[in-house]
């Protein structure tokens, strides 16, 4: 289980990314952060997303249209 | 503050933000905000068609003349809308309707959102000045953030951003 949910279903781009950003700042250094979207290209932006900031992405899955993304902030 | 961006260590991004409709405010303020989320120093020079993009008052219109690119899903297929019936008045103001109505149903942001999560996310804003007295605006009739710069303010941004766009 994460620390954090963000639930960034219906949401079109940049939106998971922008909230993300922001639900990021209560997650503590070390911490998790759980995020639910349905945009297809939320995949591909996670991913660079956490290239360039650091941050870690632990697992990111797909079920039912619905993906699950665990993102980790930097110790 | 252009010093600033270099001494802070982070990538940075500039736009050169130069239309004003509907569709075209969305690029700038898509990638401002993203770049910003991913730790970069943003800046957006706004010129032309792209100042009235800072208005208290906004509300960018789209207009279909002469975009024969723009085709509208509709029970299943894609209209476009010849030159000839963009020009009936009325019509644009359909299509910008259209526009928000189906950017609200598949969960794009507003403008007005876009550029609200820009502003929080101390994106430098710069209103072109030449621009301000071409159009006749003065910042009181700007949200609260821009500051006036000109052509050189803006290349010493770029001469220190990673990313220079103009769109």
């Amino acid at each position: 289980m994460a620390d954090h949910l963000l639930d960034a279903r219906g949401l079109n781009c940049p939106l998971p990314i922008l909230k993300a950003k922001k639900a990021l700042k209560d997650v503590p250094p070390g911490g998790t952060l759980e995020i639910l979207a349905t945009d297809p290209g939320a995949v591909a932006d996670f991913q660079a997303f956490c290239r360039t900031t650091g941050n870690e992405l632990v697992e990111h899955s797909e079920k039912g249209g619905v993906y699950r993304f665990i993102l980790r902030r930097p110790a | 503050m252009a010093n600033e961006v270099s001494a802070s260590g982070a990538k940075s991004m500039s736009l050169i933000v130069t239309k004003g409709t509907l569709d075209w405010a969305y690029p700038p303020f898509i990638l401002a905000t993203t770049a910003a989320a991913m730790g970069m120093d943003v800046t957006m020079f706004f010129t032309f068609y792209g100042l009235p993009l800072l208005l208290k008052d906004l509300d960018p219109q789209l207009s279909s003349l002469g975009n024969p690119a723009m085709k509208m899903p509709m029970m299943g297929a894609h209209m476009g809308m010849p030159n000839v019936v963009s020009m009936i008045p009325g019509v644009d103001r359909a299509a910008t309707t259209m526009m928000k109505n189906l950017m609200k149903k598949k969960g794009v942001a507003s403008i007005q959102d876009l550029r609200q999560l820009a502003v929080e996310a101390d994106v430098r804003l710069i209103a072109c000045q030449m621009t301000m007295d071409l159009f006749e605006y003065t910042l009181a009739d700007m949200i609260e953030g821009p500051e006036l710069g000109g052509a050189a303010t803006y290349i010493e941004v770029a001469a220190h951003s990673d990313i220079n766009l103009f769109i």
